[in-house]
């Protein structure tokens, strides 16, 4: 079963972090196409939060049509995400770290320039679904 | 049997303990929504627990009406499960006795469900069936009484600081299990503590006792969205501040949301931990007491 890690400390509102981690799942494979996420009872039991917070998610989800809840069944995953390693762009990537950290970058300065490409592309923090 | 829209209904609610003494609670109005957890904090002394014992019929209230699932404490006693602070409990039994005591004593509602009980109890390092209740510890104690009232499988559970000297591991796990039945059986669960951080992520209702009134009260989302934080300088007049205070050249104020905010303020959405610690602050000092929100409105109180 999927299990979320909920952290308190974050600041990041805790149906938000389920959100992010459902798709960060989706975009894993660790979930795909058919699978079930765990019910609200199961949630809450394993993370002593508000059910409302769980459904609150999940229907954030259903909204971007990545699940759908069937009655009385619960709810499934029904679109998976852009796999990260798609095309060979994470091949791509490595070879620009390999090439950043060749040249003398330090982690700091690779991952600077990688946000701030990444901001250029995908503007407004909106998440880059695979549409 | 029929849904009523809330678990708990309180108008006018005073309550003292002696003609002479000060009253604990004056004229407290407030409504739990059935299904919701409600958070209840307040400073030491706040009239919390007298408030949760009121509701459980242990008390009778001086003067005003207080409702529980629909009637005159302690009416639906059979539906309701009561966790004191001090955890009353036989000290000869054992764990297992006192578990089939409760069994005993709830056969009347036919709700009795020894599996729930016997899983808070003895599951995931849980206690010894055969220990005596004076061996146990605060903690092991709190475990016991929890069992009670999951086996009762009220509809209404009031918990009186239910997690205050259980380890973390228990923590998680038995706070788990009342989200699970409030998921699960739509049990409201009106629950007093301390830890902020543990209500912020369990409750959708929360109220807020300081000098026996009812100073907050009302869904959490729209405590936190008729809350702004604000940094900056300038004045404030015209806006109902919370609490103000330096940060460098200029201040961080917690408002009360209203029309338009002040030019030279920057705002952000404050978390509940903030907006609570700011009412707690303030509550019982000089400043005035601030009405709450929408339809669980008290009326304006000036300490």
């Amino acid at each position: 079963m999927f299990a979320y890690r909920i952290d308190r400390r974050s600041g990041v509102a805790t149906y938000v972090q389920i959100v992010q981690q459902t798709k960060q799942a989706l975009r894993l494979g660790l979930l795909d196409v058919g699978d079930q996420l765990p019910t609200a009872r199961e949630v809450v039991a394993a993370t002593a939060i508000n059910p409302n917070t769980v459904l609150k998610a999940y229907r954030e989800l259903e909204r971007e049509g990545l699940v759908e809840a069937r009655r009385g069944l619960g709810t499934f995953v029904r679109r998976a995400l852009g796999r990260a390693d798609h095309n060979g762009l994470r091949g791509d990537l490595a070879e620009w770290a390999a090439r950043a950290r060749a040249e003398g970058l330090e982690r700091e300065d690779a991952l600077a320039l990688v946000t701030a490409v990444l901001e250029e592309h995908f503007p407004q923090g909106r998440e880059g679904d695979a549409q | 049997m029929s849904a009523q829209e809330w678990a708990v209904e309180a108008e006018g609610l005073t309550m003292r303990y002696g003609r002479r003494r000060a009253p604990v609670l004056v004229d407290c109005g407030l409504t739990v929504p059935t299904g919701s957890v409600c958070g209840l904090v307040g400073p030491n002394g706040a009239g919390k627990s007298t408030l949760l014992a009121l509701a459980a019929g242990l008390l009778r209230p001086t003067s005003g009406v207080l409702k529980v699932l629909g009637s005159v404490p302690p009416g639906a006693r059979a539906d309701v499960a009561y966790v004191a602070q001090a955890k009353p409990l036989p000290s000869q039994l054992t764990v297992a006795a006192v578990l089939r005591l409760g069994a005993e004593l709830n056969r009347s509602s036919g709700r009795w469900s020894a599996a729930a009980a016997e899983s808070i109890a003895y599951e995931q390092g849980g206690l010894h069936p055969k220990a005596r209740i004076h061996s146990l510890s605060g903690g092991q104690r709190t475990r016991v009484a929890l069992a009670l009232a999951f086996g009762k499988r009220a509809r209404l559970m009031l918990l009186d600081e239910p997690m205050a000297d259980l380890d973390p591991v228990a923590r998680g796990q038995l706070m788990g299990a009342l989200m699970a039945s409030a998921a699960e059986e739509g049990t409201t669960i009106v629950m007093s503590s301390h830890v902020l951080p543990e209500l912020e992520s369990t409750c959708d209702q929360l109220v807020l006792l300081g000098d026996g009134r009812v100073r907050l009260a009302g869904p959490v989302d729209e405590l936190v969205s008729s809350h702004v934080l604000l940094t900056g300088s300038g004045s404030l007049s015209g806006h109902r501040v919370v609490e103000q205070r330096p940060a460098g050249r200029g201040a961080t104020a917690l408002v009360r949301r209203g029309d338009a905010l002040p030019p030279g303020w920057e705002a952000m959405e404050p978390s509940l931990q903030e907006i609570v610690l700011a009412h707690l602050r303030t509550t019982g000092s000089s400043a005035p007491a601030l009405p709450a929100p929408a339809s669980s409105a008290p009326e304006e109180t000036t300490a």
